[in-house]
């Protein structure tokens, strides 16, 4: 019962295994088929009791740090605007294994793209920690 | 007044008590124990059954029944019937009868662990065997044990019903696993508390009707185990919500009462044990926890019993550092004290391909090396352990350790 995120990106991971052009150069039918996929995984991990989150981000980012006493926030944007990682959305599952969200996290990325073909999407996986310790601490 | 409320036959309109929803849930399983017997399919009558439970919970606090048990049964087999007429179903099943003889205690824990083999089904992942377990004997809601593991209750409300609905077609009115039983009570016992859900304190009390109903000295064993742990708890965090180690703990702050419990019920586990049946997992784990609770202070702990009780453990397991890791992590510990600490941390270098990316091995050796002196080596495997947390509490203790360890 430990919980995940599955993590798209827009850009940063690994290098991609099939680049392809961004969506809105796909054949309209190929955006279709994609943005049906998104809702059928959420379906499905509902119907599989799975289910626990599913958010989007918008791309927009801002950089900020403290400005110091008495002065503004600093503000700045992405220093490799190209290149850096940033997270586009996520799934958060509730599953039994590791193993079953390295599964979960294939499925999704063989969504459909151009040409009705996989996407191989990178898909980032990572636990979600528990904020209270299980009960039989011993030590 | 005293004209029934709705159109229920027991139902006589009492003054308004808060409603005593420990008593309710106790009532669930016998319930559904019930219903079963009498032929009701599992997966329909713990539906209907659970309707019945949110209904009492909105109506009894100010139409409190006469019999609840008999309202329950009346109010989930209402739903069955109806449910069945609106499937056009053909047969006819009997109606509940009022006059139930008031439960003997035995009764009580034969329903219990009818209902544990069917809800333990070794068919269903253990996150299903848990939540059914707690739904159809623990008498919780659907939205309670979705708190309880910070999911949407949409989420549990369906795990539930795949988990019911694989059942389906199987034989429950047979003896099960009570290992599997049991290993499902332990889990639900270290989810720990969630919000206003006691899971722990819920795995207990189900861990006591299951003793009504067996015997076997594993499952007395069990319930030490958690009764003798459990005792402990309000030690285990400071007043800012810190993790505090059992060598750190103000034993002033145990409970006394379940620690007297846990020693009592697991030497009634004990004076049954012979040559040929040695202590079971759980009952050699309660006479590690039964030594830690006795020792006035963490200086006093019998080092070389607890060592002795580890051997067992281990030796229970034909492969233990593949099998049983964590015992084999626990009596490196108790190595650690009673032999010294390098010769703990050797114990620990059998688990390294096993255990080596978990926080608990990193941590231990931490222990253990701060024990020998070494400091520097301290901070850095408490450092490594903090990177393998998979919670925040334990993850800003090991951080806590490390930098106090660094600073010297």
């Amino acid at each position: 019962m430990p919980k995940y995120l599955l993590l798209k990106h827009y850009r940063g991971g690994p290098e991609s295994h099939r680049p392809v052009p961004p969506i809105d150069q796909w054949a309209p039918e190929e955006v279709e088929a994609h943005m049906a996929f998104q809702n059928h995984i959420s379906e499905m991990l509902e119907e599989n009791g799975e289910y626990v989150d599913a958010r989007a981000l918008a791309p927009a980012r801002t950089w900020v740090r403290y400005g110091g006493p008495d002065a503004a926030p600093v503000t700045t944007d992405d220093p490799h605007p190209e290149t850096s990682d940033l997270v586009a959305g996520w799934w958060m599952v509730d599953v039994e294994s590791h193993e079953r969200a390295l599964e979960l996290a294939a499925y999704v990325s063989s969504e459909p793209g151009p040409g009705g073909e996989p996407l191989y999407e990178w898909i980032d996986v990572r636990e979600v920690m528990w904020e209270r310790p299980q009960t039989t601490d011993p030590t | 007044m005293g004209a029934s409320s709705d159109d229920r036959p027991d139902v006589i309109d009492e003054p308004a008590r808060p409603l005593d929803e420990g008593a309710l849930r106790a009532l669930v399983p016998r319930v559904l124990a019930g219903l079963v017997r009498r032929g009701e399919d599992f997966d329909a009558a713990e539906d209907a059954l659970q309707e019945a439970l949110l209904e009492a919970l909105r109506v009894w606090p100010e139409h409190p029944p006469r019999d609840p048990r008999a309202w329950l049964a009346t109010v989930a087999t209402r739903r069955l019937v109806d449910a069945r007429r609106s499937e056009a179903a053909r047969h006819r099943r009997e109606e509940v009868t009022h006059a139930e003889p008031p439960p003997a205690a035995t009764e009580e824990g034969d329903d219990t662990l009818f209902l544990l083999f069917c809800c333990c089904h070794p068919d269903l992942a253990p996150a299903s065997q848990v939540a059914l377990t707690l739904r159809a004997v623990g008498g919780l809601t659907t939205r309670e044990i979705a708190d309880a593991f910070y999911v949407p209750e949409a989420t549990m409300a369906q795990r539930i019903s795949r988990a019911k609905r694989s059942l389906r077609g199987s034989r429950l009115d047979q003896l099960g696993d009570l290992a599997v039983v049991l290993r499902v009570l332990y889990l639900i016992y270290t989810a720990g508390h969630a919000g206003r859900v006691d899971l722990s304190g819920e795995a207990i009390r189900l861990a006591r009707q299951l003793n009504l109903a067996t015997e076997e000295p594993e499952a007395r064993g069990l319930l030490a185990l958690m009764l003798l742990n459990h005792a402990r708890l309000p030690a285990r965090l400071d007043a800012e919500g810190r993790i505090v180690t059992l060598d750190q703990q103000d034993r002033g702050l145990w409970d006394t009462r379940e620690i007297a419990e846990g020693v009592r019920v697991l030497q009634s586990a004990l004076a049954v044990q012979t040559d040929d049946r040695p202590p079971g997992r759980y009952q050699a784990e309660a006479a590690i926890a039964a030594l830690h609770d006795d020792a006035a202070s963490a200086e006093e702990t019998d080092w070389p019993q607890i060592l002795a009780w580890y051997d067992d453990l281990v030796a229970l397991s034909d492969d233990p550092a593949r099998q049983d890791p964590a015992a084999v992590l626990g009596r490196a510990v108790a190595v650690g004290h009673v032999r010294g600490a390098d010769a703990g941390l050797r114990e620990t270098e059998q688990l390294r391909e096993v255990l080596g990316e978990r926080h608990r091995w990193h941590a231990v050796r931490g222990h253990l090396h701060e024990l020998s002196g070494n400091l520097p080596a301290a901070a850095t495997a408490y450092a490594e352990a903090a990177r393998r947390a998979t919670n925040t509490a334990e993850r800003d203790h090991l951080v806590r350790q490390a930098a106090r360890l660094r600073a010297g």
